[in-house]
């Protein structure tokens, strides 16, 4: 558990010092992903270092960001002052993306099959 | 003395863990998506915040705790995407295109419904990250003249809108591929749609991880540029 631990933070770090270092717009953690990824795939990490750990954080997952939606509170002026364009934009902005993200996985996969058969 | 042990991190860390836990049984109790813990836990602590006026950054001291988990935790989704990798690798070309397409969707309908509606100008920037993940969202409303602040709060609640009927409104359009639901709730409503994928699918949380880092990828890239056509 404290390997996990240690090595998840370890990799977290690096992909700060990677954004930092070249200017990213991309946040450490979401570069430690992608490094924890490429560290199982080359066989540098082994599964069993970081499972229990992991494990551990993703299934607990909705409730960190708990904090983080509470402070949406400290900016209720600022969402009240054009409420109606946010939420009307927020909502079906929200349908479509999910709309048009599904279906496009769902038909280039339908055609990448029927190029194989 | 209230305000004072409100200070103390245990406050807030005490507070998240009770409010969650009850949420978390309301919702297997009512087994109703309209009681996503998520959603109910931070309604429950602003109205706990607000009718006891506690401000924020004392709650804060014990939130940021729980947040700071949060970093780790991204890094972790690194491991199902390694555990699905064969299944991945099989759609990765389905899997980019759609988040292309959901990343250029998002940018679009978000700022233009803004527009359209009579949205301000900072508005209409700050709603354009609207999908990305937080930081990220962040980072590019800063960029192209939004309201940093103001997108962080749309983004939370964009994430919780997903979680709560995500999956529901993908069954609903026809799309029964847990890979396909995944990566469509992972577009649209980054990490605290995860967070409900992990506990439908493996397979489809995997992909929502994902697609948290491609959507955030694409999006740093295409709203700058969009943002230089019609600044």
């Amino acid at each position: 558990m404290v390997q996990g631990f240690a090595l998840l933070l370890l990799l977290q770090f690096i992909g700060e010092i990677i954004a930092r270092g070249c200017g990213l717009p991309i946040p450490g953690n979401v570069i430690g992903m992608g490094l924890l990824l490429v560290a199982l795939l080359l066989g540098w990490i082994e599964e069993k270092w970081v499972q229990e750990a992991s494990e551990l954080l993703l299934s607990h997952l909705a409730l960190l960001f708990v904090p983080a939606g509470v402070g949406v509170m400290v900016y209720f002026d600022l969402l009240r002052r054009e409420w109606l364009a946010i939420s009307v934009a927020l909502v079906v902005s929200s349908f479509a993306v999910m709309a048009v993200t599904g279906w496009t996985e769902a038909w280039l996969e339908k055609r990448g099959g029927h190029d194989v058969e | 003395m209230w305000s004072e042990l409100a200070k103390s991190p245990v406050f807030g860390v005490g507070l998240t863990l009770i409010v969650f836990f009850l949420a978390q049984k309301l919702y297997r109790r009512t087994a109703s998506i309209f009681f996503n813990p998520v959603a109910v836990a931070i309604l429950g602590i602003i109205g706990i915040l607000e009718v006891a006026g506690i401000p924020y950054r004392d709650y804060a001291k014990g939130g940021n705790l729980i947040l700071f988990l949060l970093g780790p935790s991204v890094v972790a989704l690194g491991l199902p995407l390694y555990q699905r990798r064969r299944e991945i690798l099989a759609k990765k070309l389905p899997i980019l295109v759609g988040v292309a397409a959901g990343a250029v969707t998002s940018i679009v309908t978000a700022s233009g419904l803004t527009w359209l509606l009579g949205g301000s100008r900072e508005v209409i920037w700050s709603m354009a990250p609207k999908s990305v993940t937080t930081p990220i969202a962040i980072g590019i409303a800063e960029k192209v003249g939004g309201l940093p602040p103001l997108t962080a709060a749309i983004v939370v609640l964009t994430g919780c809108l997903g979680a709560i009927c995500g999956p529901e409104f993908c069954r609903l359009i026809g799309l029964r591929d847990p890979a396909a639901v995944g990566l469509a709730v992972g577009t649209a409503a980054h990490g605290i749609g995860t967070a409900r994928m992990l506990e439908i699918d493996r397979l489809g949380g995997a992909v929502a991880g994902l697609a948290i880092g491609l959507n955030g990828l694409m999006t740093a890239f295409i709203l700058p540029l969009i943002f230089f056509c019609f600044r």
